[in-house]
């Protein structure tokens, strides 16, 4: 199984088992939801938005391995970012699970996503969580759904 | 098992493969079933020898390419032992011919406060055209649950509840795509007539894979899709009681439906031609002539058999020796689908770590996410077997399961 450990990371495997801020959270004053209806995936992302900075982000739902634990890695990597530097580091995950090349500068934890290049299908199971978390920091109140051309 | 049995793989060649590495074992056929070499020969020779345009033309290949069409429209009415190959009419699959019912027969006949009863297992190409009727026409939509429990079996204790005199048409399904359960149409045809309702059965996952007559069953529609029986895609049948078809108008304007037309009104032609506008799916329909030709040789309580017993051995086999897995479904009388939760792992994960390992399966909620929420599911994983499967299949299939919930369990 060589390509499933390169999808399969221990950091990914770790995520789906333990996910991180993974809560319904108090404070919120933004909620972003995040559907795939060819698979039934369902996330939901809290926000508490001060100003323009993502001062606290949680999230539940149901999902498989890599949108759960892609949502997970995003609730750690975007607490305390400006809304710019989230969208900043979401283009660089974006190419990554496209591409397979990291962003110019370390990602730390976030490149375990690298392998999902290699499986097309999977793509939006990744990007899921992220499209919420953007949408609901950004107030769009819309929930967003793996078959809008957004990604 | 006869002579036709034989060699069954060699006459599908797509199952000659290696897939990441291993050889293909295709266990996703409730979604499409592979097509035997002559179905796909059937198509090319049509093709490469005749074809040309139907009902319009006087020069050979036209009369060719209709007689062959006309030629599996008395092959399908043989196949479903329908009374008249005008019961008969080509669609584009189960979808199509359910639409076709909902719009040409529902709009006609369906008043505010006239109930559609469907059942909690349709899949969702039996469900969305009746809601949509439904808001159309002022009807209303009843169901008929399932069982408590993983079964999926209809609770039928509660039939004589749901199948009151207001209901205009039951929609069932014949054989469930996500549990394989098989419901027993004819009697669900008996108790709908009583009630003066007429019956729409989808037979998307039964034709092909039962014997099935429509006339011993009692139904009054009956919708069928090609590609889930060996036959190609984009093709299907919509077997409809002749004095029905002859009263509903038609569904779709155009060419081939009409008997006169002129500027501001036409009439239309006697069924089936009246529900088959434009220029049908020729090659299709004749590939797919082709198929009944082959599932009859094989024969379909055979078929059947093979079906069941493959399915009776994974049952057990899963639910035996698979960590953590919960087999939904009924251990005995089902289909060839068999559906599963392996306990903290997600069924995309579960397909794309089978595909590494060459087995083909089907994650998500197979269209009807209303009975994986009745389930306690988000989805399910599906092994679904059909005439060229092997028991020797199943030993992949038990591995590759046990090596994913390992791997999970880490
Ligand atoms: C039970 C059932 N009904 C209807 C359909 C729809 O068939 P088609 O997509 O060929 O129109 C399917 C196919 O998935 C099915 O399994």
């Amino acid at each position: 199984m060589q390509d499933l450990t390169d999808l399969y990371q221990s950091v990914i495997l770790d995520h789906n088992r333990r996910p991180r801020n993974y809560s319904v959270l108090p404070t919120a004053n933004r909620v972003g939801s995040g559907n795939n209806p060819m698979c039934g995936d369902q996330m939901t992302v809290y926000v508490k938005l001060e100003g323009d900075r993502i001062a606290d982000l949680s999230f539940q739902g149901s999902g498989c391995a890599i949108s759960k634990a892609s949502t997970s890695l995003m609730t750690v990597n975007l607490k305390g970012k400006t809304i710019a530097e989230a969208e900043a580091i979401y283009a660089g995950v974006h190419k990554l699970v496209t591409t397979g090349t990291v962003a110019e500068d370390d990602m730390s934890d976030l490149a375990a996503l690298a392998g999902v290049h290699q499986f097309p299908a999977r793509i939006k199971c990744a990007t899921l969580g992220w499209h919420a978390a953007l949408n609901a920091a950004k107030g769009d109140a819309q929930p967003v759904t793996t078959e809008k051309p957004s990604d | 098992m006869n002579a036709a049995w034989k060699n069954i793989r060699a006459d599908f060649p797509i199952l000659d493969q290696q897939v990441n590495g291993h050889p293909l074992v295709y266990l996703d056929n409730a979604a499409t079933t592979q097509k035997p070499q002559c179905v796909i020969d059937a198509l090319t020779n049509y093709y490469r020898k005749d074809n040309a345009n139907v009902h319009r033309g006087i020069h050979t290949l036209s009369m060719r390419a209709t007689s062959a069409y006309e030629a599996a429209r008395e092959r399908a009415a043989k196949f479903l032992n329908a009374a008249e190959p005008g019961e008969i009419i080509f669609t584009a699959g189960t979808t199509d011919g359910i639409n076709l019912v909902a719009n040409a027969w529902g709009d006609e006949n369906l008043k505010p406060g006239d109930v559609i009863l469907l059942t909690e297992m349709e899949h969702h190409s039996n469900m969305v055209p009746w809601q949509l009727l439904a808001r159309r026409t002022g009807a209303k939509l009843r169901y008929l649950p399932i069982v408590a429990g993983d079964t999926g079996l209809l609770d039928l204790t509660q039939l004589d509840k749901v199948l009151t005199p207001d209901v205009k048409i039951f929609a069932f399904i014949h054989v469930s795509n996500t549990l394989g359960v098989i419901n027993p149409a004819a009697e669900l045809c008996a108790a709908a007539k009583k009630v003066g309702a007429l019956t729409l059965v989808d037979a998307a996952q039964s034709t092909g894979h039962l014997p099935l007559d429509v006339r011993t069953m009692g139904c009054d529609f009956l919708a069928v899709s090609g590609h889930k029986m060996c036959g190609p895609t984009g093709v299907g049948l919509l077997y409809g009681r002749k004095a029905l078809l002859d009263a509903m108008p038609p569904y779709r304007g155009g060419g081939s439906m009409i008997s006169s037309v002129e500027y501001f009104e036409s009439k239309w032609a006697p069924a089936p031609a009246k529900f088959e506008a434009g220029t049908p799916n020729i090659a299709d329909v004749i590939a797919l002539a082709r198929a009944m030709d082959y599932l009859d040789d094989l024969g379909r309580e055979a078929i059947a058999q093979h079906d069941e017993k493959l399915a009776a051995v994974a049952y057990a086999r899963l639910q035996a020796e698979v960590p953590g897995i919960r087999v939904l479904g009924p251990a005995h009388h089902r289909s060839g689908v068999v559906s599963f939760d392996l306990k903290g792992v997600h069924a995309h994960d579960v397909v794309t770590m089978a595909d590494q390992e060459g087995v083909a399966l089907r994650g998500g909620h197979h269209c009807n996410q209303p009975l994986m929420k009745k389930l306690g599911l988000s989805s399910t994983s599906r092994a679904s077997f059909y005439l060229y499967n092997t028991e020797a299949e199943i030993d992949r299939l038990v591995a590759t399961l046990q090596k994913i919930s390992k791997f999970f369990a880490g």
